[in-house]
């Protein structure tokens, strides 16, 4: 056997040959980024190698005076003795796999993934290999998601409904790609204004900059006396209970998340509505692309990842877990 | 069943009660008469006795899904319901309906689901299976709910008569009588609902109960003390006690018709006059006073009564209330004459019916006083009623208010946590507490309530971080939290490990500021024992 490409070190993952972390939880010299999501890109590297699309929402989040390296899609780079290159991921805005190859091995770090059609980003891409190291947010059989086209009409119809009691209706999103994947979907049924908390127009004016078509959106302002009656209004879930909301006067919260497919989590978090939309991997998605990659060993990362293993390995697919410090954007 | 199925959704996904009313009446107006018949039996809260058992449901469920049996409990124990984790495995991810069956609830109940208690197992298994791979998400969850006999509508009797009445145009108190008491859904049923006249012919329908609320703070707030009347707060079961056409019935708060659990009560209620109908508490009582709930609860407990248990747990009924007298509905005059009544007719019966009597301290200050002594009298505090209050419908604010006393505390330490059923099925909610013997921390209690949910998340958190063992879906964690605990009553129990049992214990804070070594111990509990029940009942009692 061939020492293995990618181990966990307490930095995080770690490519020897290559001497490179991926998405470290700690400083190192060089780290190459799957998306900017808080738990995947972390300050303090030397080096940062992003996605070419993801340059933008990596350097706000990092601090300008950082200029991550970008690589486009599918080009290659020499990085020790290994040749590195970046693979759409579906997950968000720049979002990419890390392929790795050395003396005739591929790994592949997939970072967060998913297979469902996302206007704002290019779509997963599976990719043969001999190890594939996945996500397991949602490896559990009851996560599989509703078609998204669906979910978006049911968010449409909830807002008219709540507009037709003359009610705000304030929809919770993670505001770094759920927001921006919402606001290009709602195309398909209206033209109008969104309103935005400031965490989620900041992000929204990257995501445009880099060319996303989405609705026109308005930040929400303490200046002016706005009457929110009506209209839809994007907050990161932080926002639910505090002081801000007071705004809105009556109105009706929503909450987009894959975890809102088990109505024991929707009644708990006490929103009046929840929309099961992820941007994360389901569990046909899962087993589809590791048949699709072809790999002879699939490594796990955080979520249901024992039990996802323990499943391929009944099915004859050699299958592990992999310790990491990765959270979960979608429980916030 | 299309329709209910998207009433269940909404009911499910509004907290506000006029939006559940207005989906509802909407249901009502456009249902088939025997499915809004059907439906309020469902809504009401009655149940229709499960059809099929968890254990074989969930077989069929592993063979239908084609996964390993323990993927199926992890997923049922990250989901919480048996119903739900189904359909998840079976209905597809699509909640558009447009196409599917659109075959009305009653015949669902009717003609599909009640004839298969008589089919085999075969037969049961492929008819279920079939309808988990046709029905769209929302049915099919629907569908398992009823097939568990767990379907719960989260909307309360008050709002299912405000609907109704919103649709009948009928009185809604007049409606709450209507529904109570045995009934057939069907069209019959809601025509009769709509009659003008109040239709009620069987002798044995109880009246709605009027309910306390608690009271917070001073009575002084409810100003004069003249105008109430105050009561003990019994420890026992709240009932209401029909003699009417020679018969007697006795009916629980639950509406659950106890007639046979008691039947020297009902005994007792022949030397009534007919006509009459008491609201009352049934208590165990013994040597001249009545005794705590948990005598009482040996002989709730029994199938069969036989001769030692009525002997060993004797009963009786301490009236509150007439609600009828000489066949006449009392409910509108005022409590004061009531009362009159009440006192006349009850000194002529059996003595195991009693008045419940009246505190007569003249202040509040007085009334204050007699209160701090209920423990002594194993009572949970006061009953407080305005004299000249009519007889109402469930739990209307103003006329009746529980004064109760506070509870007993003490301070345990967290032993073990397991994750809870339904909305906190993925989070550690249910935990079991220990108190100290010697160097050891004994089980004394389990909690699932009393936390907010920031605490529960912060709490889950937590445990996840200091597990020391896991049993299947128990954790064992470090003993280091430490937790003040309520319980309303405290009895030997050869059945637990300490030796206690606790009623009804929960939890009122977290004690972030205690090391676990200031816990109680179970010598602090133990001398409870006898400080609130005047001796401590017979150990072996507690182990039948």
């Amino acid at each position: 056997m061939p020492p293995p490409l990618v181990t966990v070190t307490e930095n995080g993952l770690y490519c020897p040959a290559g001497e490179f972390h991926i998405d470290p939880w700690r400083p190192v010299p060089t780290a190459v980024i799957t998306h900017a999501h808080g738990d995947h890109l972390r300050y303090g590297s030397t080096r940062y190698l992003v996605a070419e699309p993801g340059v933008g929402i990596a350097r706000h989040r990092l601090g300008m005076d950082h200029h991550p390296t970008p690589l486009k899609y599918g080009e290659r780079l020499q990085l020790g003795a290994t040749t590195v290159s970046l693979h759409p991921a579906g997950h968000i805005l720049g979002s990419a796999q890390v392929r790795i190859e050395h003396k005739g091995q591929v790994w592949v770090v997939s970072g967060d993934y998913k297979r469902q059609p996302d206007p704002t980003c290019e779509p997963f891409e599976p990719l043969p290999c001999d190890v594939f190291i996945s996500e397991a947010t949602f490896a559990l059989p009851v996560y599989q998601w509703q078609p998204t086209g669906e979910v978006v009409e049911e968010i449409f119809h909830w807002w008219q409904a709540n507009r037709d009691r003359g009610l705000a209706s304030v929809l919770f999103c993670y505001a770094l790609g759920k927001a921006q994947r919402v606001l290009a979907e709602l195309r398909a049924f209206t033209d109008e204004t969104i309103y935005l908390h400031g965490a989620v127009n900041i992000l929204t004016d990257v995501y445009r900059k880099e060319g996303v078509a989405m609705l026109p959106t308005m930040p929400v302002t303490g200046e002016r006396k706005t009457d929110y009656r009506g209209a839809l209004i994007i907050a990161p879930p932080s926002a639910a209970g505090t002081p801000w909301m007071r705004r809105f006067g009556d109105h009706s919260s929503g909450f987009c998340s894959g975890w809102m497919r088990v109505r024991g989590n929707r009644r708990r978090r006490g929103y009046d509505r929840g929309f099961v939309l992820s941007d994360h991997v389901d569990w046909p998605g899962l087993i589809d692309t590791f048949k699709a990659t072809g790999a002879r060993k699939i490594l796990l990362t955080h979520g249901y990842s024992d039990a996802l293993a323990r499943y391929l390995n009944e099915l004859g697919m050699a299958a592990g877990a992999l310790e990491t410090a990765y959270g979960d954007e979608e429980q916030q | 069943m299309r329709a209910f199925a998207a009433l269940f959704e909404e009911l499910d996904t509004t907290q506000s009660t006029n939006l559940k009313v207005a989906a509802m009446s909407r249901y009502f107006r456009e249902a088939p008469p025997a499915d809004a018949a059907w439906a309020v039996y469902i809504l009401s809260g009655r149940r229709l006795k499960r059809f099929i058992g968890p254990a074989l449901l969930k077989r069929w469920l592993i063979e239908e899904a084609a996964l390993p049996e323990w993927l199926i409990d992890e997923s049922y124990s990250s989901v919480g319901d048996l119903a739900e984790t189904i359909a998840l495995l079976t209905a597809g991810t699509a909640h558009s309906e447009a196409s599917s069956d659109d075959t009305p609830l009653a015949d669902w109940i009717e003609e599909r689901l009640l004839p298969l208690r008589e089919a085999s197992e075969d037969v049961q298994r492929q008819t279920i299976a079939g309808w988990w791979r046709e029905l769209p998400y929302r049915q099919c969850f629907l569908l398992n709910k009823l097939l568990t006999g767990e379907l719960r509508v989260g909307v309360s009797q008050l709002l299912v008569t405000r609907a109704l009445a919103d649709v009948t145009g009928i009185e809604r108190t007049e409606l709450a009588g209507r529904l109570m008491g045995e009934w057939q859904p069907g069209a019959l049923f809601w025509q009769a609902l709509h009659a003008a006249e109040s239709p009620r012919t069987d002798p044995a329908v109880p009246y709605p109960f009027f309910l306390a609320s608690p009271l917070e703070g001073d009575p002084s707030q409810l100003g004069e003390r003249d105008a109430w009347q105050a009561e003990w707060k019994w420890d026992g079961i709240r009932g209401q006690l029909i003699r009417r056409a020679a018969e007697c019935h006795l009916w629980s708060r639950g509406e659950e018709r106890i007639t046979e659990r008691f039947p020297e009560i009902v005994d007792a209620a022949a030397s009534l006059p007919d006509g009459v109908v008491l609201d009352g508490e049934v208590v165990a009582w013994k040597d001249g006073r009545v005794q705590p709930f948990a005598l009482l609860q040996q002989r709730i407990g029994r199938k069969k009564l036989t001769a030692a248990i009525l002997a060993t747990v004797p009963v009786e009924f301490l009236a509150y209330d007439l609600l009828e007298l000489e066949g006449r509905d009392l409910r509108s005059a005022p409590l004061r004459e009531r009362r009159e009544h009440l006192e006349r007719l009850l000194a002529q019966a059996s003595p195991l019916l009693q008045v419940s009597p009246l505190v007569t301290a003249p202040t509040w200050e007085d009334l204050a006083a007699e209160r701090a002594d209920s423990r002594q009298r194993n009572v949970e505090g006061l009953m407080l009623k305005a004299l000249d209050s009519s007889y109402g419908t469930g739990r209307q604010r103003g006329a009746w208010w529980k004064w109760k006393i506070d509870p007993h505390s003490f301070d345990a330490v967290m032993i073990y946590a397991q994750p809870g059923q339904g909305r906190r099925s993925n989070l550690y909610t249910d935990y079991t507490f220990g108190v100290w013997r010697d160097q050891e921390l004994v089980p004394v209690a389990k909690a699932y309530s009393g936390l907010s949910n920031p605490e529960i998340e912060q709490l889950d958190r937590w445990i996840r971080a200091h597990t020391l063992e896991k049993f299947g879906p128990v954790r064992s964690v470090e003993p280091s939290q430490v937790f003040e605990l309520a319980y309303e009553g405290i009895a030997a129990s050869g059945r637990h490990k300490s030796g206690i049992a606790l009623r009804f214990p929960r939890i009122l804070r977290w004690r972030t500021d205690k090391p676990a070594a200031e816990a109680d111990t179970l010598a602090n509990l133990q001398a409870m024992l006898t400080s609130t029940t005047g001796a401590a009942p017979d150990a072996s009692h507690g182990s039948s």
